[in-house]
């Protein structure tokens, strides 16, 4: 049960991705071209807000509703950050999605999107079996 | 009850996108990462003896949970309230994509591409199937995707993930710039 507020989190924020159209391929398409200001509206206001929220809890130290302390580990640097993204970046204007949008499409009823859903599975578990062969 | 299937503007999505991030730290000291998720479907039903695939993947059920709900949120705002209209583009958007072929705008996926019948086709083979195993092999080997990087690295400041949003990119835009268009011509 304590499981259930992401689930209610996640809706929102399903809902905002649909809604805000982060989820639509054309979408993706003006914004890799710099046509459009809608998606960099998203990244410009999203962004700051998270930044603004972490920077309060850094500097009030404050718990979660739990009281547990709230800790942001550092994200170290491997080649993979490199190399890996741009492979990611092929995959997301090609399918229009990134992980978060894939489940929103497969939701929304693009059925189809079940095979991308399939296989970014595919891409993941051949990622895990070369990965102590990769930089 | 019109504006229900209405889009929402970025200066509404966004916000609640950027809220998400605190959000998930006050219920239980979480942090934003979407791709994860699909390490953790691998881990539990093909495990296979990879060591990277052998962690407690049940500690983060958390996210499939929140996974979970983006689904939900996808069916309540692109299946019951989906918008009927075709997307607000930019002109120059929807000329560039008339000239790949493209005539239906409707939609979040242009049905001309995304539909079963394409899927063996060798369009939509590299745009479903390896561009789906791209965001799989890409997102887990870069440690994150638009999520846990675009969204709560550069909130938390990291320039790693600076580094990964500026890769995921120029992936992008030369794929949307060279590729694309090689796929689509007809």
């Amino acid at each position: 049960m304590k499981n259930l507020k992401y689930l209610l989190v996640g809706i929102v924020f399903g809902l905002a991705l649909t809604k805000g159209e982060a989820i639509s391929w054309f979408r993706m398409q003006e914004m890799f071209h710099f046509q459009g200001f809608h998606m960099y509206g998203i990244f410009m206001t999203a962004v700051p807000i998270g930044a603004i929220a972490i920077l309060l809890i850094r500097k009030l130290n404050v718990q979660t509703f739990n009281g547990e302390a709230i800790d942001i580990p550092k994200k170290p640097y491997h080649h993979g950050i490199i190399l890996g993204g741009l492979i990611f970046g092929f995959g997301w204007a090609l399918t229009g999605a990134c992980p978060g949008p894939l489940y929103a499409q497969v939701g929304a009823g693009y059925a189809v999107t079940i095979i991308t859903f399939i296989s970014a599975m595919a891409g993941t578990w051949v990622y895990a079996k070369f990965q102590p062969h990769l930089p | 009850m019109n504006f229900l299937y209405k889009p929402w503007p970025w200066y509404v999505a966004g916000p609640i996108i950027g809220l998400t991030v605190p959000a998930l730290l006050l219920l239980g000291n979480k942090r934003l990462g979407i791709s994860s998720t699909l390490r953790q479907f691998c881990a539990a039903c093909f495990p296979a003896n990879i060591p990277f695939l052998q962690y407690d993947w049940k500690k983060d059920i958390w996210n499939l949970y929140f996974v979970g709900g983006i689904l939900i949120g996808g069916f309540i705002g692109g299946g019951l309230f989906g918008n009927p209209n075709a997307t607000e583009l930019s002109q120059h958007t929807v000329n560039d994509l008339r000239l790949l072929g493209l005539t239906n705008f409707n939609g979040l996926l242009p049905h001309e591409l995304f539909g079963w019948s394409n899927l063996l086709t060798w369009q939509g083979f590299l745009m479903m199937i390896a561009g789906g195993f791209m965001i799989g092999f890409g997102t887990r080997y870069a440690r994150g995707c638009t999520s846990g990087h675009g969204i709560f690295g550069l909130s938390s400041l990291q320039w790693t993930s600076l580094v990964a949003i500026i890769a995921f990119f120029v992936g992008g835009i030369v794929c949307s710039y060279v590729l694309l268009p090689i796929i689509l011509k007809p």
